[in-house]
């Protein structure tokens, strides 16, 4: 199980790359392995304004559907149509290729209630609830 | 002797009810309020022997008109096409006819392959990708079909051309109501879709164009064209198309169409008196997830065998009721059974002769109608076996004086659009003939 250092996490299981007001988000190793093959990603449209908390993704997996929440408020600026296609990303590269949408953060103070990869770690060591 | 057909007698009645501790039937209904019960026997006839009985039914079934014995000219959505002997002997077969949610691949995997056969014939006529196993009708797939739009797009607005079926717009309209969805009407001219307002009212605000073709009036809208006027603001089109139509049309799916749903009637089944029909719809695969209803997939077992098993249900409603796209759950498989049935019957060459019967049919029909006096053609727009007439006399009286004649006449326009008073919508199949034909031309003729 992977828990890149460089990156903050969700108790929702999304990983967050910062870089300035960008945000990038993909869902964690942690998740994938849980989800099973993932056979297609539901991509949010740009230029839609998402809120901290808020569904702007789905994933559907062969044994689930799993809504996946913005971990910051803001606009979304750029997703990754690869996933149309790759769905399959998400399993095999999850915090590089399988990236799904990037965030320009309306509010960055949001991302001092996420986690770092240790507390991650911890968090699914208890089971991720 | 006259024998009961409840299995149960009087003494078992009793032994049932003296386990559970009560003296009668009536005790058992103590909580249901007094003023709720029938206080009395249901008012029937005395009981008959069973000859006489069927006797008896013969009779009250003999005061029925049916379509074998009258020439009919009335569509609308309900078309008298010839129904292949080969459909019902199939269709019966009690493993198809009495089969309950055929959905289990360990049990139904002949039904399974049949609505995997429906679907596939289903996005060849439409020219789309993927096909759900049915819905209940031409105008609750309309409506699912806007909802799958909105969704789809993420906006609310749809607007329908005012030549779909009036019924279809009604219903459009009902589903509103719980879905939200904003519905706004787009105008017409020479019984087609008026295309630069329909430019002027489609916006970043819509999520769909619907429209019918052939539409209401049996006119053929220009598909492509509000194709691309929707796709031009980033709205999808949906169509609802006449499958046997398709005989002939450039399928929907190939003029720009996102979504096509349509009434399957045609395809088969009888008219029944308004039902049970057959709801079909189709979805290119990019919309493919935002389908409702069933989705039947083809797929191999672990020993590479063939089998075929319901799919996608990740996005059905008994998944994630509260984010389903819809939450119909129904479907009609026997009607979709007989649909495919119908089609492979048919065959290519026999759909096409089909459609090309009631295209030709119907403009004989017209020339010969238009020719009579006090008769004149209102739409000067191509049409394929459904044309819009004004005569002098009133259209009501005009089908009762037909009728005498054992002739079903068209439908009477001002009920639903008033702006076309004195106005008849005749439709006619490949089921009419000649014969038929001129027998209505001499029987209007007669009447002026």
């Amino acid at each position: 199980m992977n828990f890149p250092k460089e990156l903050k996490y969700s108790k929702e299981h999304e990983w967050i790359k910062v870089e300035g007001k960008r945000a990038t988000i993909g869902i964690t190793d942690f998740a994938q392995s849980q989800l099973g093959d993932v056979v297609f990603v539901e991509l949010p449209n740009t230029g839609r304004t998402v809120k901290a908390g808020e569904t702007f993704s789905v994933v559907e997996s062969v044994k689930a559907v799993s809504d996946i929440y913005a971990p910051v408020s803001g606009t979304v600026v750029a997703v990754n149509e690869k996933l149309n296609d790759t769905p399959e990303a998400v399993n095999l590269s999850p915090y590089e290729d399988a990236w799904i949408a990037v965030i320009e953060m309306s509010d960055p103070g949001e991302l001092e209630g996420l986690l770092d990869s240790g507390a991650y770690e911890q968090f699914t060591a208890e089971g991720g609830h | 002797m006259i024998r009961s057909y409840l299995p149960h007698t009087e003494a078992d009645r009793q032994a049932m009810l003296g386990v559970i501790g009560v003296h009668s039937a009536q005790e058992l209904f103590a909580d249901i309020p007094p003023n709720l019960r029938l206080a009395r026997s249901l008012d029937l006839p005395a009981a008959m022997a069973e000859p006489e009985l069927a006797r008896h039914l013969q009779d009250m079934a003999k005061s029925n008109a049916s379509l074998e014995d009258y020439a009919c000219f009335l569509g609308a959505g309900s078309y008298d096409h010839y129904i292949p002997s080969v459909v019902d002997h199939v269709i019966r077969r009690s493993e198809f006819y009495t089969a309950y949610t055929q959905y289990q691949p360990e049990i139904a995997q002949g039904y399974l392959q049949a609505l995997w056969e429906y679907q596939s014939m289903i996005c060849e006529i439409t020219g789309m990708e993927a096909a759900n196993a049915s819905m209940y009708d031409g105008g609750t797939a309309l409506a699912e079909a806007a909802m799958a739009a909105c969704g789809a797009v993420g906006r609310n607005e749809v607007i329908v051309a005012g030549t779909v079926h009036p019924h279809y717009r009604t219903l459009l309209g009902t589903y509103s109501i719980d879905k939200g969805y904003q519905i706004k009407e787009a105008a017409w001219a020479e019984g087609v879709t008026d295309l630069p307002k329909l430019e002027q009212q489609v916006s970043s605000a819509t999520a769909a164009v619907l429209i019918q073709m052939p539409n209401f009036f049996g006119c053929l809208e220009d598909v492509k064209a509000i194709a691309d006027i929707a796709h031009a603001k980033g709205a999808l089109l949906v169509a609802a198309v006449n499958p046997i139509s398709l005989g002939v049309l450039e399928a929907p799916g190939l003029l720009g169409a996102d979504l096509v749903a349509g009434e399957g009637q045609p395809l088969g089944l009888s008219t029944s008196f308004g039902g049970p029909y057959l709801g079909f719809f189709a979805a290119s695969e990019k919309l493919l997830r935002k389908m409702p209803g069933r989705i039947v997939g083809q797929t191999t077992d672990h020993e590479g065998t063939r089998g075929f098993v319901l799919t996608l249900q990740a996005r059905e409603q008994h998944i994630r009721r509260e984010k389903a796209v819809s939450n119909i759950c129904s479907n009609e498989a026997l009607c979709a059974l007989t649909a495919a049935v119908y089609l492979s019957s048919v065959g290519k060459g026999g759909f096409r002769q089909i459609a090309e019967l009631c295209l030709n049919k119907a403009h004989y029909a017209y020339s010969r109608l238009t020719a009579l006096k006090g008769w004149r053609t209102e739409f000067f727009s191509p049409f394929f076996h459904e044309f819009v007439l004004h005569c002098d006399q009133p259209v009501a009286e005009i089908n009762r004086a037909l009728l005498a004649k054992k002739i079903i006449g068209g439908l009477d326009l001002e009920h639903y659009y008033p702006e076309l008073a004195g106005c008849m919508l005749i439709a006619v199949t490949e089921k009419r003939t000649r014969a038929d034909i001129d027998r209505l031309a001499a029987a209007l003729e007669a009447m002026v």
